[in-house]
């Protein structure tokens, strides 16, 4: 693609692309006009103005007609879950505006406690959720939640993905003996439901975030392998990978320009279920006590923090309602979001699928 | 068939040997005394550590320890589980029975309901009832089991005082302890059925209750989608076409000719569903606070009571093996396409 067609491209879209201009523009002159936001964004200017690329990248995307989003469009459940998602990287990317950190923090994933008294707070003007057990802000913790849950299951998915195509590449390619004892090593690992592995790896390894995305990348790395075998194995024979071998390309070069190629969409929706599943788990360690400390803005630790609350108090059985259903309903979006989008993903990409299924 | 199972069963052994070798590369990143505790079996021996670390050779290069650690394992001596209280080996089996009950629990529900509800959705495609049971199935599937666990807990028990947690009320605890009450297979429901005691079959039902609801919820949504893929498959082969045009009444071709061929594949995956609780369990045993395996291993991984955690992740392991093995063989064995091959 070269500068000529991006040109032709602008020229043809104009009037849509305008329109997405003005949307920005706008965007960015009300925020600096509204006294309130102006503060805030002069705090962090550079979280700003990634929400504002992030919007118009997105604005782009969805005006410019393509394959893609001429299916989306067809789909509702697909742009529910493109609109959730959106909404989340929008609340991590403005964390620092949303929830301004206490200027004497210095780490501004650690929540701000107001007190020490054990018994949670209603939702009130200045903690707009609550607090939780130990007056630790609730609002506060699910912003920057976000960011957590987001660099939890884009690290775990890269690891898990980078270790998939080095095996699952090995296996598909190489096939035979090669293959097997592979397949064999992805076998062990399935041997495990996957929590229960994840479970035994951080009791092991000791508990810390960084433990908890280690054990989960150890647990997910076997679908990323497996799939990227049966899509190599697939390929293997067509015609024109004999064709590019036949006219000299190398192993490398077959598998980096005709099977990954043919191989990335299945990934996608993989991936994308993935990402939901992941902060499940995380979620899940987190709530058995296993992930990071009290304190830290993870929404499975405010979920383990809310668990002695939930029966209320005699009479009042919901009396403590806020401490599980903004953390909860915080995980279920963003996690129904990466469903939605998987599922319409598969959809879309994979219309024999949409046929049976 | 009888090749694949033999491949199959040759498999099995050197899958073991694999995750023994797993837990061991892991084990193997813990201090040597940590370690030494998986061969004790005694806490009075705690004292001797250090002559425990030399007499089990923990100093020693890590494939020496390795076979060490093999041999005890295989001898059946999985070490002491300081949150339990007793060995390893014992606690599983006092822990087992109560998952076993609660799985059967969940199992039953999800395999009707699932059934039912997968049915109806393929027959009335892309109408109500087929559009709700896709709704619900990715909510369900949306919504973490430690919440839908939490939300139980506060409806059921909170608000309505109908599931409590726990396995036994206290009377019917002592009961059961007491000497009039013969445990005969440590499944507390059937235990009391043979008994004769319904008020103690009553009271344990309804302490199973709450997670059995919780481990449906969380595990159903696949086997409705399974099921509805299934039976739209059928649905569209010739012998169903043929059973229509013959005149047959519609029930009668869903029932006998459709729903029963697009049982199959539900039938053999219904091992994986039971493997998916077996992981399941450690949230849900967790939350109610039901004593179970899964409560057990992770409250040995919060405790730091490795020859626990690892003694319940290997029990486990043995069990998803044998599940995913009995799931291809029931699959050769049901689908004769397969078997003629």
């Amino acid at each position: 693609m070269g500068l000529a067609a991006v040109t032709r491209g602008f020229h043809e879209h104009r009037p849509r692309l305008a329109g997405v201009a003005a949307l920005g523009a706008g965007l960015a002159v009300l925020a600096l006009a509204v006294p309130l936001t102006r503060e805030r964004v002069a705090q962090a200017p550079f979280a700003a103005a990634q929400c504002l690329l992030l919007v118009v990248a997105v604005a782009t995307f969805w005006v410019i007609p393509s394959d893609l989003t001429r299916r989306m469009r067809k789909n509702p459940l697909s742009v529910a879950g493109f609109g959730l998602i959106a909404a989340f990287v929008a609340v991590a990317i403005l964390a620092p505006i949303l929830a301004p950190p206490p200027a004497t923090s210095r780490d501004p994933y650690i929540i701000p406690q107001e007190g020490f008294a054990s018994v949670p707070t209603p939702p009130r003007p200045g903690h707009p959720f609550g607090t939780t057990e130990g007056q630790y802000d609730l609002y506060y913790g699910i912003v920057w939640g976000a960011r957590t849950a987001f660099r939890v299951s884009i690290l775990v998915i890269a690891i898990a993905v980078a270790i998939g195509l080095v095996v699952g590449g090995l296996s598909g390619y190489y096939g035979g003996r090669v293959d097997e004892a592979m397949m064999r090593l992805t076998d062990i690992f399935l041997a495990f439901p996957s929590l229960v592995l994840a479970v035994t790896v951080v009791a092991v390894l000791g508990r810390s975030l960084t433990n908890v995305m280690i054990a989960i990348a150890i647990v997910h790395w076997p679908i990323y392998a497996r799939l990227l075998r049966g899509d190599i194995l697939s390929v293997r024979g067509r015609d024109y990978v004999e064709a590019a071998r036949a006219a000299g390309a190398g192993d490398v070069r077959i598998i980096v320009r005709h099977v990954i190629p043919n191989a990335i969409y299945p990934f996608l929706v993989l991936s994308s279920l993935d990402m939901g599943l992941i902060v499940i788990t995380a979620a899940a360690l987190s709530f058995l006590g296993l992930g990071p400390d009290v304190g830290y803005a993870d929404w499975g630790t405010l979920i383990n923090l809310s668990r002695t609350w939930i029966l209320g108090r005699p009479g009042e059985p919901f009396a403590y309602w806020y401490v599980l259903a903004y953390p909860g309903a915080a995980i279920f979006l963003f996690v129904l979001g990466w469903n939605l989008l998987g599922d319409a993903f598969r959809d879309i990409l994979d219309p024999r699928l949409r046929a049976s299924g | 068939m009888a090749a694949y199972i033999a491949r199959r069963l040759v498999m099995l052994p050197l899958v073991a040997f694999g995750v023994t070798v797993l837990i061991f590369a892991l084990l193997s990143f813990l201090d040597p005394a940590v370690r030494a505790g998986a061969f004790i079996t005694n806490p009075n021996q705690l004292k001797a550590i250090d002559s425990i670390i030399r007499t089990y050779g923990l100093d020693r290069p890590i494939y020496e320890q390795y076979w060490t650690w093999l041999r005890e394992v295989f001898r059946g001596n999985l070490g002491w589980s300081q949150t339990a209280r007793m060995p390893v080996r014992e606690a599983i089996a006092a822990f087992f029975p109560g998952t076993l009950e609660l799985t059967f629990y969940a199992f039953v529900p999800i395999m009707l309901i699932g059934v039912w509800l997968g049915t109806a959705a393929a027959v009335h495609r892309d109408r109500l009832v087929d559009h709700l049971s896709r709704i619900f199935s990715i909510s369900f599937r949306s919504l973490p089991s430690f919440v839908w666990g939490l939300l139980v807990l506060m409806v059921f028990y909170g608000r309505l005082s109908w599931f409590p947690p726990g396995r036994l009320s206290l009377d019917a605890d002592l009961f059961v302890r007491s000497g009039q009450f013969h445990a005969y297979t440590g499944l507390v429901t059937l235990d009391a059925l043979l008994n004769g005691q319904l008020w103690i079959f009553a009271d344990a039902l309804r302490h199973i209750a709450g997670p059995a609801i919780t481990l449906t919820m969380v595990s159903i949504a696949l086997l409705v989608r399974l099921m509805r893929s299934s039976m739209l498959e059928v649905l569209n082969q010739d012998y169903v076409r043929t059973a229509r045009s013959k005149g047959l009444a519609e029930p009668v071709v869903i029932d006998k000719h459709a729903r029963r061929n697009a049982l199959i594949p539900v039938i053999t995956l219904s091992s994986y569903t039971i493997v998916s609780l077996l992981g399941g369990v450690v949230i849900t045993e967790t939350i109610f606070n039901f004593p179970g395996i899964g409560r057990w291993g992770a409250f040995a991984a919060q405790q730091l009571d490795i020859p626990g955690v690892t003694g319940f992740t290997m029990f486990v392991a043995a069990l998803t093996v044998l599940g995913n093995l009995a799931a291809d063989v029931l699959y050769v064995f049901f689908d004769p396409r397969i078997r003629l091959r």
